[in-house]
């Protein structure tokens, strides 16, 4: 008899829990709408607390916080997160060129998450199991908000930094044809591994496609290179040889002819001159010689 | 030279040069009867030049560049200049690579390249190309 008390009285409790369970999120959802200027205002109060998003102009906050919220609230509601990715990726199209860092929109998303759960925590703190209840149905789903804000933001940066890689890429190694048989390859900034060995292919290439004789390899706004590309280097001045090529090397700056000779790369081969000019000069003469010049001639 | 299919070596004579072209990769036996037949054509033809065309090759082993190197080496002891043409970008990196060299060997882009080398070289008096 008590047996089947007990169970009679534990089946109803159960149905009632997941009833409750269920009705726990639309009460949060109405809580947080109700409250949403005051709640929305005490976060936008902490963003700015936090130096955060110092990019925007407190008009802009207000635009953007309004939106964040209310898309927030939504997928609290709806539960599906794919308006938020949208509305997220948005976000960050626009954000990214003026600069936000990637631990601004982290933080800013972590705040109105405590900001939320601390109201919860106010309107609730009358009954501490109720509390629990709310927040165990709170808490996945804005952990789930703030990973997903994070990652679309890290993607469409990670796209916008491929996207300048590329761009950057097409620009930083050009051939330039100066006149018949003549090629000059001005190189700007850093040379990493990845630079450099694009830039043996587009020279190679460039020799068969102009049949150049003479190249004039221009590193004047080169500030400093490894020894790995160094040798790369080296490497691509005697491959250009192979294919009948000569080199010459100018605008090496002091700092730079210091490093070489300190890591012992083996320049002895190179045709060095001091500026684009002498170089383009030297490239002349050599050209007027002839063929004569080349291979091992010059050793 | 009589092999089954062409030979994969061609010894051309252009005026006073050699033009070899040599088609597909060869195995160490043919690269050993080539320098051979080369050598003996040097002194048939009476030439002064030798252009050898590796257009073809998309690769040059270091035994390879070696033979080419010894060639050269015997065709200026039979009195003519060796110029290699053809060798394609991405071989010339790998040769440089695996830390092949040519020696002094000379090259040019291609035939025409080529042709221009010897016809300068055949004015300046040949001489000074001492290999140390």
């Amino acid at each position: 008899m008590t047996q089947f008390q007990t169970s009679t009285d534990a089946e109803p409790q159960d149905s009632v829990e997941d009833d409750y369970s269920d009705a726990l999120l639309p009460e949060l959802v109405a809580h947080l709408r109700e409250n949403r200027t005051r709640l929305r205002d005490q976060w936008a109060h902490r963003v700015t607390d936090a130096s955060l998003l110092e990019a925007m102009t407190p008009q802009e906050m207000a635009a953007e916080t309004t939106l964040v919220y209310d898309n927030y609230v939504e997928v609290l509601e709806t539960g599906s997160v794919e308006a938020l990715q949208h509305y997220a990726k948005d976000l960050s199209e626009r954000i990214i060129p003026r600069g936000v860092e990637t631990h601004e929109v982290v933080g800013i998303v972590l705040l109105l998450r405590d900001v939320l759960a601390r109201s919860l925590f106010e309107k609730y703190s009358h009954d501490p199991e109720l509390l629990n209840r709310i927040l165990d149905a709170y808490e996945p789903a804005a952990n789930r908000i703030a990973n997903t804000v994070a990652v679309s933001f890290v993607e469409e940066r990670e796209r916008v930094i491929r996207q300048q890689q590329d761009a950057l890429r097409e620009l930083s190694t050009p051939v330039l044809p100066v006149r018949e048989r003549l090629l000059i390859l001005p190189i700007i900034g850093v040379l990493d591994s990845e630079r450099a060995r694009q830039l043996t292919e587009q020279l190679l290439l460039g020799i068969r496609r102009h049949r150049a004789r003479v190249v004039v390899i221009d590193v004047t706004g080169v500030p400093e290179v490894d020894e790995t590309v160094a040798n790369h280097l080296v490497q691509t001045v005697d491959a250009s040889r192979l294919m009948g090529a000569s080199v010459i090397i100018t605008g090496l700056s002091p700092t730079l002819a210091q490093t070489l000779v300190t890591i012992g790369v083996d320049l002895g081969k190179m045709n060095t001159i001091g500026d684009l000019q002498g170089g383009l000069e030297e490239a002349e003469r050599l050209l007027e010689y002839g063929v004569s010049h080349q291979g091992g001639a010059s050793t | 030279m009589t092999q089954e299919g062409p030979p994969p070596v061609s010894i051309l004579r252009e005026g006073s040069n050699l033009v070899v072209s040599i088609h597909t990769a060869l195995d160490d036996t043919q690269m050993v009867r080539f320098r051979h037949d080369l050598v003996a054509a040097i002194g048939r033809h009476r030439a002064r030049g030798v252009i050898i065309d590796v257009a073809a090759l998309d690769v040059l082993d270091s035994f390879g560049s070696r033979t080419l190197r010894d060639i050269a080496e015997m065709a200026r002891l039979r009195g003519a200049r060796t110029v290699i043409v053809g060798i394609q970008p991405d071989v010339a990196f790998a040769m440089v690579r695996l830390g092949m060299n040519m020696g002094s060997l000379p090259s040019a882009l291609d035939l025409e390249e080529g042709l221009a080398f010897l016809q300068n070289a055949a004015n300046v008096p040949q001489g000074g190309r001492s290999s140390g």
